[in-house]
C-alpha cells in the first residue's frame, strides 16, 4: 500500500529555506560543492531527537518566518536559532519532539537570535538522493534539493514524509546544557595550514588577536569578515582544491572563511582551515556578529570531531 | 614519483606533485587518484585533481592523518616514475564546435589580435589536442590546455553577467566550455552542442581531470 505524496505543505517559504543533509560525497572532482547543513550541530539535535540516522534530510531555514500545513499524524523537532514555534497558534518548545494530526498549522516567527533553523521530521523528508549520494540544495548550482534543481522551497511546496503509526514517539527533549548561546562571543579554532609562510608575523598576530566581524555580504559559500587586513606575500597560488573552513586571503587582505558551497578549486593564499565544530558556531552568527580566532591542533581538532560524530552515530 | 603533502584542514591533505603548471602532470596526478580511490575506497570521502596538487578528504572516524599518510605513501611510491611519458592510455574526447561569431562574440576580435584570418584562426585552435588540467569554478567547467602561444588572450576586464551553456572561451593560454548558463570573464569564439553536465547521467561531467579532449569544427 502507498501514500502517494502526502507531508508539509509549505504555505510561507520564509527568506531563503533548503533541504539539506550531511552533505555531498565523491563528487568534488567534477566541480560540485559539498553543501550539507551549515550548522550540524541543530540539524544533527533536530533529527537525533525523533530517532532518525544521522544523515537524514531536514530542512534548513535561514531567517524564520516559515508557515506549513501537516498533512498527516507525526512528529517533528525544530532546532537552531530563537523564534517563536506556534502549532494552530499555541507557543511550543524548540529542541523537543512535538505531535502533529493532520491540520496542524505550524507557525516560525522571525528570529531573536541566531541565523538557521532546523526542521526535522520523523522517518526524514522523502527526498531522493541526487549527485554525491545527497539531497543538499546547490542554488547556485542548480542541482539537489526537493526537485532536484537547487530550488529554495516556494509557497506550494510539499515535503513528503511518512505518516506515523498510532504510537506517538516518545516526547524528548534536548538537555539545557547542550543548547548554544548564540549571542555568546565566539572564538573559531583554526588549524593551521601549510600556505603560513605566505604571510609576515605581524599579519599573524593581528589575525589572531584582533576581533573581526562577520559581514553581511557572507553567505553558504562563504563567510565574510570586516577588520584588519592582513598583508600577504607573493603572488596568486596554481589553483588548489580547497577543503571546508579554509581562511582565504584575497588581494583586499580581508579574509573569506569558504563554506558548504564553496568552489571546489581556487588560488588565494590560505591561513588555515576552521574546525567544524566552529564553523557550526559560526553557522548561528548574525551579521554585525564579533568573532575571534585561535589557533588548534590537528589532533585537538579531531578528537572532538569525533566525539560529535560519535554521539550522534549512536542509536538512540 | 616525487610528492610532498600538506595538511590543509580537518579531514584533508594536499598532495603536491609539481611547483608550476605542466602538462606533464596531469597524467600521474590522474594516476594516482584512480590508485589511491581503488587503495583507500570508503576511507577516502574525495580526491580532487588540480594543476599541481591533489587535494584528498577522508573520514576522521576511519583514520588519523598518520594512518591515512601511511597508506597514501605505500601505494603512490609503488606508482611508476612518470618522466616523459604523457598520457598514453586515456582516451580521447572528441567535442564538436561551432566556431562562428553568432556564437563567439570575441572570435572576430581575437583572430584580428593574432593578425589570423577567421580561419587560420579555428584552424590554429582546433588543430590541438588538449589536456583536462582541473575542474572547478561550476559543476564539470574544465580547464584546457595548453592553447597555442598565439592564440592566447587576457581575460575580459568586464565579465559578462550571462555566458550560454556550451560556450568555448580563452583565458591566457588556456580554453573551456562552460557547462552551464553562468558570468563568466573568458573570450568566446564558439559552441559546442554537447551537454558537458548533466546531473541525470552516470557520468555527470563530460570531462575530467586527466582526459584528454579535441575540438573538431
Amino acid at each position: 500500500m502507498t501514500h502517494s505524496k502526502l507531508g508539509l505543505l509549505i504555505e510561507k517559504p520564509g527568506f531563503l529555506s533548503l533541504i539539506q543533509d550531511a552533505g555531498r560525497r565523491g563528487v568534488m572532482h567534477l566541480g560540485l560543492a559539498t553543501g550539507g547543513a551549515m550548522d550540524r550541530h541543530a540539524w544533527a539535535w533536530a533529527n537525533y531527537l525523533l530517532g532518525n540516522c544521522f544523515g537524514a534530510a531536514a530542512l534548513e531555514i535561514t531567517f524564520g518566518q516559515v508557515e506549513f500545513v501537516s498533512q498527516l499524524n507525526t512528529s517533528i523537532a525544530i532546532t537552531g536559532a530563537e523564534v517563536t514555534v506556534t502549532v494552530n497558534g499555541a507557543s511550543q518548545p524548540l529542541w523537543a519532539t512535538l505531535s502533529l494530526k493532520a491540520g496542524d498549522r505550524v507557525v516560525l516567527s522571525a528570529l531573536r537570535a541566531g541565523l538557521r533553523s532546523y526542521l526535522a521530521v520523523a522517518g526524514g523528508f522523502s527526498v531522493a538522493a541526487g549527485l554525491g549520494n545527497s539531497c543538499a540544495t546547490l542554488h547556485r548550482e542548480k542541482t539537489g534539493g526537493l526537485h532536484g534543481d537547487g530550488q529554495p522551497l516556494k509557497a506550494g511546496d510539499l515535503l513528503p514524509c511518512e505518516s506515523q503509526s498510532q504510537n506517538p514517539p516518545l516526547q524528548r527533549q534536548v538537555p539545557v546544557d547542550w543548547i548554544p548561546d548564540y549571542r555568546e562571543a565566539l572564538i573559531l579554532d583554526v588549524i593551521m595550514g601549510a600556505q603560513i609562510e605566505r604571510f609576515p608575523s605581524s599579519s599573524l598576530e593581528c589575525f589572531f588577536t584582533q576581533p573581526y566581524t562577520l559581514s553581511s555580504q557572507s553567505d553558504r559559500m562563504g563567510a565574510r569578515l570586516n577588520g584588519p587586513a592582513l598583508e600577504v606575500f607573493g603572488e596568486r597560488l596554481i589553483s588548489e582544491g580547497i577543503s571546508l573552513g579554509a581562511v582565504q586571503v584575497p588581494a583586499n587582505g580581508l579574509p573569506i572563511i569558504l563554506l558548504n558551497d564553496r568552489q571546489t578549486i581556487g588560488g588565494y593564499p590560505k591561513l588555515g582551515a576552521v574546525t567544524p565544530r566552529s564553523l557550526d558556531a559560526l553557522a548561528q552568527r548574525q551579521p554585525g556578529s564579533q568573532l575571534q580566532f585561535r589557533p588548534v591542533a590537528l589532533y585537538e581538532a579531531q578528537r572532538h570531531e569525533k566525539a560529535f560524530l560519535n554521539f550522534f552515530n549512536k542509536p538512540l | 614519483m616525487q610528492w610532498r603533502y600538506d595538511i590543509s584542514g580537518i579531514d584533508t591533505v594536499t598532495l603536491h606533485f609539481g611547483q608550476r603548471i605542466d602538462a606533464a602532470l596531469v597524467a600521474p596526478i590522474h594516476r594516482a587518484a584512480i590508485a589511491l580511490k581503488s587503495s583507500l575506497g570508503t576511507r577516502l570521502l574525495d580526491a580532487v585533481p588540480s594543476y599541481t596538487t591533489l587535494l584528498l578528504r577522508y573520514d576522521v572516524l576511519q583514520d588519523d592523518l598518520a594512518s591515512l599518510m601511511g597508506q597514501v605513501s605505500e601505494v603512490l611510491n609503488q606508482l611508476p616514475d612518470p618522466t616523459g611519458e604523457v598520457h598514453a592510455e586515456s582516451e580521447i574526447i572528441e567535442v564538436p564546435v561551432f566556431y562562428h561569431p553568432s556564437v563567439g562574440p570575441d572570435l572576430k576580435r581575437l583572430a584580428e589580435r593574432a593578425g589570423f584570418s577567421l580561419e587560420e584562426f579555428i584552424r590554429r585552435h582546433s588543430e590541438r589536442l588538449y589536456q583536462v588540467f582541473a575542474i572547478g569554478f561550476a559543476p564539470g567547467f574544465a580547464y584546457l590546455g595548453e592553447v597555442a602561444e598565439e592564440l592566447s588572450v587576457p581575460r575580459l576586464a568586464n565579465p559578462r553577467a550571462k555566458v550560454p551553456a556550451g560556450t568555448l572561451g580563452i583565458a591566457d593560454t588556456q580554453t573551456a566550455l562552460y557547462p552551464i548558463v553562468s558570468p563568466g570573464g573568458w573570450n568566446l569564439i564558439g559552441r559546442t552542442p554537447l551537454a558537458l553536465f548533466d546531473q541525470s547521467r552516470a557520468q555527470p561531467s563530460l570531462l575530467e581531470a586527466g582526459r584528454q579532449c579535441a575540438s573538431a569544427q
